[in-house]
């Protein structure tokens, strides 16, 4: 197993927002977290991320290392798990190549950085035509192209994504999932978190569904798709 | 005319240092959200690094050990004590401020005062209550440039700050540690997402600010020489003051609001009693931030990103 959680537990300011869940992620699959907003999709992402710290009782394994006794830098750096956050949170005062070259800050793989720098502006040529302009100034699209590029070039074995759909167009949001879908044939690990389930549930091959900071429900983006509550509450 | 440009110099001269210490108090603002009050000490305690070692470089070559010129030996006192004091300042972030890097900003406040006071007391501790004197590296020798005096001193000092504050701004906009502590000045949180570790570059701004304030602290005993372990506060505050005027994390700005203060010190004594310079000078300061509330180059606070 690439990514194990069992029984992780997060709370902030003495207020549980996880209860103990476990999931995991095979190497080279597409997993979906579903659910409300406010169940704790993002928690569990920026747990495992080393963002908020968890409570005793909490394990996750990423290739058979105790994943909590690395530091947030280094979930990135040595284990190569890379991290989308909510809301895109782009470097606004770096230009876009700054944002894409800092990602490869602790990388000394050189030969490597130039060749995913190169699959990042194949994938989004937009970023290439703006390559000299702050990130700040780009259109919400292109900022989410930025913001998967980035966590591209800072690691490419697993990447987290949190609601990589919100704002923007539907047309857009294909061509994202679409690149996300290029980006995990070559290798890369996905791990999604959408409020959009719909959507999220075809481009993962798996599913969870967190509510209240619980699992509900696991399976097969199909029987997912196909299960009345799952229907009822998510699909609308 | 001459009396016009003659406080000009004299201004440039006191610009630096006030610029040169202001760049540290202005980038460790920026980059970590908090005043190092301590600052206005570490420039004092590079002034003492300085001695020791520009002392330690005298006495060695007296006894014939190694024969080296005054002016390589003030460039070598400058280099080892920016060294020295960057990490001074390196410590003083790992002890003092990263364990309240979530805390109120209160606290850091007054862990900075804290710190001041037993860099002070620590420096009358080991050296005892007497003003030492810098050994005078560079033999006075005064142009008289149209019935305008400039020393070569002078001239020294303006030259060396502003060679530091150009090398400063290339390493922030040119090297990847320096967009890292831009993008850390941006938003702290995501940055460890990037590989990169906030405790690595919340010690390398403190460093690098040390390091100039260090650089300040030599040209300083150069000038005037007499130091003592409490001529970092007053320094200290008026950095402060630049470093608002400045705004937030610029560069630039804390820069050249830095040169105004020397400019607005050294005309306001020109024009008024001395004894009113500081009242006078720090009122149109006052005017100044009323008008411009974020100084220079400062962006409106926006509530600092969080999860």
């Amino acid at each position: 197993m690439l990514l194990s959680v069992e029984n992780l537990r997060v709370s902030y300011d003495g207020i549980r927002a996880l209860h103990g869940i476990s999931f995991h992620v095979a190497e080279g699959e597409r997993v979906c977290i579903i659910g409300a907003n406010g169940a704790g999709k993002s928690t569990a992402l920026r747990a495992i991320s080393r963002l908020v710290p968890v409570e005793a009782g909490s394990k996750m394994i990423c290739m058979g290392k105790d994943l909590l006794k690395y530091p947030a830098d280094k979930v990135v750096s040595k284990l190569g798990i890379s991290h989308v956050p909510e809301g895109r949170r782009l470097f606004g005062n770096l230009t876009v190549m700054e944002n894409l070259l800092l990602a490869t800050f602790a990388r000394k793989d050189g030969k490597r950085i130039e060749q995913d720098l190169e699959r990042v502006l194949s994938i989004f040529p937009r970023l290439e035509e703006r390559k000299t302009q702050k990130a700040g100034t780009l259109s919400g699209g292109e900022q989410q192209m930025l913001a998967i590029g980035r966590a591209f070039m800072s690691a490419r074995k697993i990447m987290l994504l949190d609601e990589p759909s919100m704002g923007l167009a539907p047309l857009l949001m294909m061509s994202v999932f679409e690149a996300l879908k290029e980006l995990n044939k070559e290798g890369t690990t996905i791990l999604l978190v959408e409020q959009n389930a719909r959507l999220a549930l075809q481009f993962a091959q798996r599913g969870y569904v967190l509510e209240n900071g619980d699992l509900a429900l696991e399976g097969n983006s199909e029987e997912l798709l196909a299960d009345p509550d799952v229907k009822k509450a998510y699909l609308g | 005319m001459a009396f016009f440009f003659q406080n000009l110099v004299n201004a440039l001269q006191w610009g630096s240092f006030y610029a040169l210490i202001a760049l540290g108090y202005s980038m460790v603002y920026g980059v970590l959200m908090l005043f190092n009050f301590a600052h206005g000490d570490i420039f004092m305690v590079g002034a003492y690094i300085g001695f020791g070692v520009a002392s330690g470089l005298v006495a060695l070559t007296s006894t014939g050990a190694v024969a080296l010129p005054n002016w390589s030996i003030l460039m070598l006192t400058i280099i080892v004590s920016m060294f020295l004091t960057a990490f001074v300042g390196m410590i003083v972030e790992r002890i003092g401020y990263r364990p309240l890097r979530d805390a109120p900003r209160a606290s850091a406040a007054i862990t900075g005062l804290m710190i001041g006071i037993i860099l002070e007391t620590g420096n009358l501790a080991l050296l005892g209550a007497r003003r030492v004197r810098f050994p005078s590296l560079i033999e006075s020798t005064t142009y008289n440039i149209g019935g305008v005096f400039v020393t070569n001193k002078k001239i020294m000092i303006v030259v060396v700050s502003l060679l530091l504050m150009f090398a400063l701004n290339q390493f922030v906009r040119r090297t990847k540690w320096g967009m890292a502590m831009r993008a850390m000045a941006f938003d702290y949180v995501v940055v460890p997402l990037m590989g990169v570790s906030t405790n690595t570059i919340a010690a390398l701004t403190f460093a690098l600010g040390s390091a100039l304030a260090a650089a300040a602290g030599i040209l300083f005993g150069l000038a005037y020489p007499v130091l003592d372990p409490y001529m970092g506060i007053v320094f200290g505050w008026k950095a402060f003051v630049a470093a608002i005027l400045g705004g937030r994390g610029s560069i630039l700005g804390a820069t050249l609001a830095g040169f105004l203060l020397g400019f607005i010190e050294i005309f306001v004594a020109m024009i008024f009693p001395s004894t009113l310079r500081d009242l006078i000078a720090y009122s149109i300061i006052l005017l100044i931030l009323t008008f411009k509330p974020h100084g220079f180059f400062g962006e409106p606070y926006s509530a600092r990103l969080r999860l």
